[in-house]
């Protein structure tokens, strides 16, 4: 049982590890980001590391789409 | 270089890659078993020493605790760059006061939706985060997660258009100062142990009893700076950039590159 759920879930992490690469538009890449970040730390819950899944969700579905977000508003605030 | 050539290139070389790496991945043990000693001796061991049952944690920042002042200290330089960074390139000038451009923003660009949800979303997170600091060395969790969890409440705040708010509830210099005292007191909490003759970062306060909040050492001592440091650290950030944002007005003129300004906060 536990194999099927931890496979299904590396699944959906390869598939939104895919959406990502295939999203050129930084802003827009951003959801599917949150979204693999968010799946990856179900991965390590999956793969009994619920420490190693908070830091995941702290970094990847958190802290990197707030700078990254920033950042863009920085730059697009420079253009105009 | 055109289409067809790029590939030809590109497939040999990804060929080679993946090649590698299925050679690489054979020679690994097998999914799920762990061939080293050095994990079962802690399991076996870490709470009878320790008294903490958050092993993951007695590991980090007791037995190679070493290892991880160094990556607070990368964490520390990474942020101290950055606002380098933005502070150099800080203007000189302003014609609005960020409050007032805030609250043009908030009126322009927040819907009742977003508001009403991430207002109801800073209290419950600020109380989330400050659990898992404390509770770092009982469950999963620790300083880095409790900090990254703090961080979502100015975040949450500056969501529901209350930049304002975020201003008024990070004075930048308490800021620099959470971020400079959380990295140095892990460092100094190692130091004392070296005072009273013991090795760097031993873990020589009493080990309380297992399961209780006071319990583990100095364990509770060390994330809660680093809980300090990680949230400090990133809404540090934050905030240098939304001044960044909000402020910057024309170029810097030339000359006065290094001389940022901090505005009112």
């Amino acid at each position: 049982m536990i194999v099927v759920v931890q496979a299904v879930v590396m699944l959906l992490v390869a598939g939104l590890a895919v959406a990502v690469a295939v999203t050129r538009d930084p802003l827009r890449q951003l959801m599917p980001y949150s979204l693999f970040g968010g799946a990856l730390a179900v991965l390590f819950l999956v793969l009994q590391a619920p420490d190693v899944a908070l830091s995941a969700i702290a970094v990847s579905a958190l802290a990197y789409p707030a700078m990254i977000l920033l950042a863009l508003a920085k730059v697009r605030h420079r253009e105009k | 270089m055109n289409a067809r050539a790029r590939l030809a290139l590109f497939l040999p070389a990804a060929a080679v890659a993946a090649g590698l790496l299925v050679w690489g991945f054979t020679g690994l043990p097998g999914f799920g078993r762990y061939p080293g000693p050095y994990g079962d001796v802690i399991n076996r061991h870490g709470v009878h020493q320790r008294h903490a049952t958050n092993v993951v944690n007695t590991i980090v920042f007791d037995y190679r605790g070493f290892d991880t002042v160094g990556e607070e200290f990368i964490l520390f330089a990474a942020v101290m760059g950055v606002t380098l960074l933005l502070r150099l390139q800080r203007s000189e000038e302003e014609e609005e006061t960020p409050e007032e451009e805030a609250a043009e923003r908030a009126r322009t660009q927040t819907s009742d939706a977003v508001h009403l949800a991430a207002t109801a979303m800073v209290v419950p997170s600020v109380t989330l985060g400050l659990y898992v600091v404390i509770h770092g060395h009982l469950t999963p969790g620790g300083g880095f997660q409790g900090g990254g969890v703090l961080f979502t409440a100015p975040v949450f705040l500056y969501l529901a258009g209350r930049y304002v708010d975020f201003r008024r509830l990070t004075p930048v210099s308490l800021l620099d100062f959470g971020e400079g005292a959380g990295a140095a007191g892990f460092a100094v909490i190692g130091l004392g142990a070296m005072a009273v003759g013991y090795p760097y970062l031993a873990n020589i306060i009493g080990k309380g009893v297992k399961g209780s909040v006071f319990s583990g050492g100095d364990l509770l001592l060390i994330n809660l700076c680093v809980g300090l440091e990680v949230a400090a650290g990133f809404v540090f950030i934050a905030w240098e950039f939304m001044e960044q944002t909000l402020m910057v007005r024309s170029a810097v003129p030339r000359g006065f590159e290094g001389s940022g300004r901090r505005g009112k906060g």
